[in-house]
């Protein structure tokens, strides 16, 4: 591979360990979660939906996990993105103000409604508003949505982004965005949870 | 666009999904976006459309996906993997999800009613030791914080799973919080 697996990065997975075995054994999807990340975050095209944008959320999503390696990494790469430095102080009192525990939301009327759970609808500081402009002020009250209440998405939401200035392209990708680091958090979080209790 | 006669239940029917943004129509895909596609088949459906206006992202997903569910030359049986994913549905909320992967999870295990407990009941029925353990390890995973601890590792392996095994768990569970959120965000499941 061209560049350094990142899960295996982020995971502390070394060759040669057990669990390099045991990935070896799921090689496209190792290949293809590694390419996932970086046409996320080496793109082609960031026409729709630019690196620092992509830093940004990207930070913001894996702070709200809570502290660890990946949320590190993820800031880290905002730091060093092309007009990063100057949001992380934004993007940092946001995560703050963003974390809470889910998933929590809303079931269709019926009789899931019994198993609705009220949470914290966030919304962006008005004093990061400035700092961060409307096409991500919208994204970050999105991303938040996906993150801990994705059973609430509703329509509107895409319209909300659309007024914002998002593209349909732009919304994809982003979506695929905070989707795909909603796996890689995860992958990151249960291998390290499995090598510790290896050992 | 808007979502048509949305289920309200969980459900093992097969339900459709309706998109909330303009999918690119079939006659504008080029080779790209086949590539994207993977099998050209989905170009008839909406939600792939849809994805595929970024050829490169979907291309990647859709190679991680099949790999963790369809790649039974060993580790964990296809049938646990899908309860990993059907649980992780059920969970985060997604119906539509949830029914293709509870579908799948009857199919390949032949136990279609401790399935449909699962929707009915949610993730706290009980399935006997085996599926309540990856159950659990699912449901701990998609908890955000995640809540997955020496403790799933420790039930997981008492239930008999071994350590290729239990990566399967977390790639199968972990991907679902992947595409419960593009499934449940870009548009709704109608009947």
């Amino acid at each position: 591979m061209a560049t350094q697996d990142i899960i295996d990065t982020l995971a502390g997975i070394a060759p040669g360990s057990v669990l390099d075995g045991i990935r070896a054994r799921r090689l496209q999807a190792r290949e293809n979660a590694q390419k996932s990340y970086l046409s996320l975050f080496e793109p082609i095209d960031a026409s729709d939906f630019s690196l620092v944008e992509r830093a940004a959320v990207a930070a913001f999503v894996t702070g709200l996990h809570g502290e660890s390696p990946v949320a590190t990494f993820y800031r880290e790469k905002l730091a060093a993105s092309s007009g990063g430095a100057a949001l992380l102080e934004a993007i940092d009192a946001e995560i703050a103000r963003g974390r809470t525990s889910g998933p929590y939301g809303s079931f269709p009327a019926g009789p899931l409604s019994a198993e609705n759970t009220a949470g914290l609808i966030y919304r962006v500081s008005a004093a990061s508003k400035s700092v961060l402009g409307t096409r991500l002020v919208a994204a970050l009250e999105h991303a938040h949505l996906l993150v801990f209440r994705p059973r609430d998405a509703a329509s509107a939401d895409m319209k909300a982004l659309l007024a914002a200035g998002w593209s349909a392209t732009g919304i994809v990708t982003f979506s695929q965005l905070v989707a795909f680091l909603s796996f890689q958090v995860r992958v990151v979080s249960g291998l390290r949870t499995l090598a510790a209790a290896s050992t | 666009m808007s979502t048509i006669n949305p289920p309200v239940v969980f459900t093992q029917d097969e339900l459709g999904w309706v998109s909330w943004i303009d999918p690119l129509p079939e006659a504008e895909l080029t080779e790209r976006h086949f590539n994207g596609l993977v099998d050209r088949a989905r170009a008839k459906s909406e939600y792939f459309r849809l994805l595929v206006r970024d050829p490169e992202v979907l291309e990647a997903r859709t190679k991680t996906d099949k790999d963790i569910f369809y790649n039974v030359a060993d580790g964990l049986p296809r049938a646990e993997r899908e309860l990993a994913a059907a649980a992780t549905s059920r969970y985060n909320g997604c119906i539509y999800c949830a029914s293709v992967h509870a579908r799948f999870a009857s199919t390949y295990s032949k136990r279609r009613e401790d399935v449909q407990k699962l929707l009915d009941e949610g993730v706290k029925a009980d399935l006997g030791e085996r599926w309540n353990a990856v159950v659990k390890a699912s449901v701990a995973l998609a908890a955000t914080p995640i809540a997955f601890g020496p403790d799933n590792i420790k039930e997981l392996r008492s239930a008999g799973l071994d350590d290729a095994e239990i990566v399967d768990v977390i790639n199968g569970a972990s991907f679902f919080n992947w595409a419960n959120r593009l499934m449940l965000s870009l548009g709704g499941p109608s009947k």
